[in-house]
């Protein structure tokens, strides 16, 4: 499928989906509530058939946060990357995907701990690497600032 | 008769919870398993992250451009030119440089090479796991030999911090060529020992073969890549999908298996090891004559915007997500590391085995703890 048809494909699911290029693969920013109509659509459709997602993180912009999905198809061999726009950074939320790629479950849990954004329906929604008492915010947003540990060198 | 009702007529039995780790050597580091158990069966399995989590990510963030490489060396601390490899083809990518060919064959030297030692380690110490203590002074032999090597021409043993953006730091050791040819005459006069004290010991096969299986499907769901994804039959291995740094001029294979289960992942990492001697024989003699390193700024900016770069490391896909708003340090890094999504699948795979199992299946993972909590 290229990279046009993949465009219509998820501007089916998600209308106003902006389309840029992230490195050297063609990205697509969408808004968070059409996700995973998006991610269904380029899993089960057999000419998109994404079946490996190899990375998820999020990005703070400090004004918003992007949930950054990589999808790989390895039978096309192709790669296209979805960005999620998150507005709200207060209680930032989203589906998950761990039901569609399994791997998702842990790259969901260091989103949850470092970021604060809540995947919603997901089987085990704790932190995994900071300790279960942890107060002090979200080391990884950009307005983060510890004085006692510092982390910015 | 009163006895007969007082004794009860079935025995049951109840789950109870067994940590293993943080502290055990079986675990190769700081990671703890909260093991249920049932009897001996294993019921469910929870692995403990972040007992050495240093924030690697964080720490990225305000380091330039030539210098966060530096931090990542201390993450697989046994791929650690792979790691940074990863780091400068991401800087290399953002900011358009071309790598001369001599850096291009030294750096796939170094890798191989790299490739070869973890897998010794992986070798001799899953050998310790299992109960057999020879084949570890056997692994270390040979390994010895890339590390002294490595500390001729990188100066360090173990995080090298060789590979920058542009190139290589320095230009290899005078006596570079003769070593590793050295090396790969040894390596491959005495690969026949492995096999002979490991690989046919029946105790070996009885505890790998049929173990912790994992299927194609779930070994691509959990994002398993590197040696566990290939016994099970996915092909992954990014040298060969999408070559970096020359690796499509080479002639190497892919190593297959289909069975998924322990001993297929020993094999395939056995027949590696073969492969990478096999990579460094066509290139030793050929390395290119030129630059060792390309010339760049002394102040390296990336425009700002995305970038990615995967590479394989001794591990499986190594990637670095790279987002940059123009200044000379990244704006966020991310580092999808292969032990992280290899880990995911233990617990998925370890459910019915019994504990004895667990210790089989954990050293076939080959896990480095500091490259899952980075």
């Amino acid at each position: 499928m290229s990279n046009e048809e993949i465009q219509i494909l998820i501007t089916e699911a998600a209308p106003g989906a902006v389309f840029e290029k992230s490195g050297p693969y063609n990205a697509a920013v969408i808004q968070p509530e059409f996700l995973y109509a998006v991610m269904l659509k380029l899993r089960n459709e057999p000419e998109a058939d994404f079946d490996y997602l190899f990375c998820e993180t999020c990005v703070d912009f400090l004004t918003y946060i992007d949930v950054v999905y990589h999808l790989e198809s390895r039978k096309y061999k192709n790669q296209f990357v979805i960005k999620a726009r998150l507005t709200d950074r207060v209680n930032p939320s989203i589906r998950t995907v761990s039901d569609i790629w399994r791997t998702a479950e842990y790259h969901e849990r260091e989103a949850f701990d470092f970021f604060g954004v809540k995947f919603e329906h997901h089987p085990d929604m704790r932190r995994i690497f900071l300790e279960d008492e942890w107060m002090k915010g979200y080391p990884l947003r950009k307005d983060y600032d510890d004085p006692i540990n510092i982390v910015s060198l | 008769m009163q006895d007969e009702e007082t004794i009860p007529q079935t025995t049951s039995t109840e789950e109870f919870i067994l940590n293993v780790g943080p502290q055990h050597p079986s675990t190769h580091g700081v990671l703890r398993l909260k093991v249920t158990l049932d009897g001996e069966t294993i019921t469910h399995v929870e692995p403990v992250l972040g007992y050495i989590h240093r924030s690697i990510e964080k720490m990225c963030e305000k380091l330039s451009l030539r210098q966060f490489s530096y931090v990542t060396s201390k993450m697989d601390y046994l791929s650690s030119h792979m790691n940074n490899q990863a780091c400068a083809m991401v800087v290399e990518q953002a900011l358009q440089i071309e790598v001369p060919t001599r850096a291009q064959a030294i750096r796939i030297l170094m890798c191989e090479l790299t490739r070869i030692a973890s897998h010794e380690l992986w070798w001799g110490a899953s050998g310790l796991d299992l109960g057999a203590v020879s084949p570890f002074f056997y692994a270390f032999r040979e390994r010895e030999m890339i590390t002294d090597i490595f500390e001729e021409t990188c100066g360090t043993r173990l995080t090298m911090n060789y590979m920058v953006p542009g190139g290589v730091m320095a230009d290899i050791h005078p006596t570079f060529v003769a070593k590793v040819k050295e090396f790969i005459r040894l390596f491959k006069l005495r690969f026949h020992e492995y096999d002979e004290l490991l690989t046919g010991n029946t105790i070996l096969i009885n505890r790998l073969k049929g173990v912790g299986v994992l299927t194609k499907e779930d070994a691509i769901s959990w994002g398993c890549t590197g040696p566990v994804a290939r016994a099970s039959g996915v092909s992954c291995d990014i040298r060969k999908w999408y070559p970096y740094d020359g690796y499509e001029k080479l002639d190497f294979k892919e190593i297959l298996d289909s069975e998924g289960d322990c001993m297929a992942r020993y094999r395939v990492r056995m027949e590696e090891m073969k492969q990478s001697a096999h990579i460094i024989d066509q290139l030793i003699d050929n390395i290119p004559e030129g630059d060792f390193q390309a010339k760049t700024k002394n102040v390296l900016k990336a425009p700002k915007g995305d970038y990615y770069t995967r590479v394989e490391t001794a591990r499986g896909e190594f990637g670095i997500y790279m987002v940059s708003d123009g200044s000379q340090t990244p704006y966020r890094l991310k580092f999808r590391s292969p032990g992280f999504s290899n880990l995911s699948a233990l617990p998925h795979i370890a459910v019915g085995a019994k504990m004895g199992d667990l210790m089989a299946i954990m050293a076939m993972f080959d896990l480095v703890i500091p490259d899952i909590d980075r």
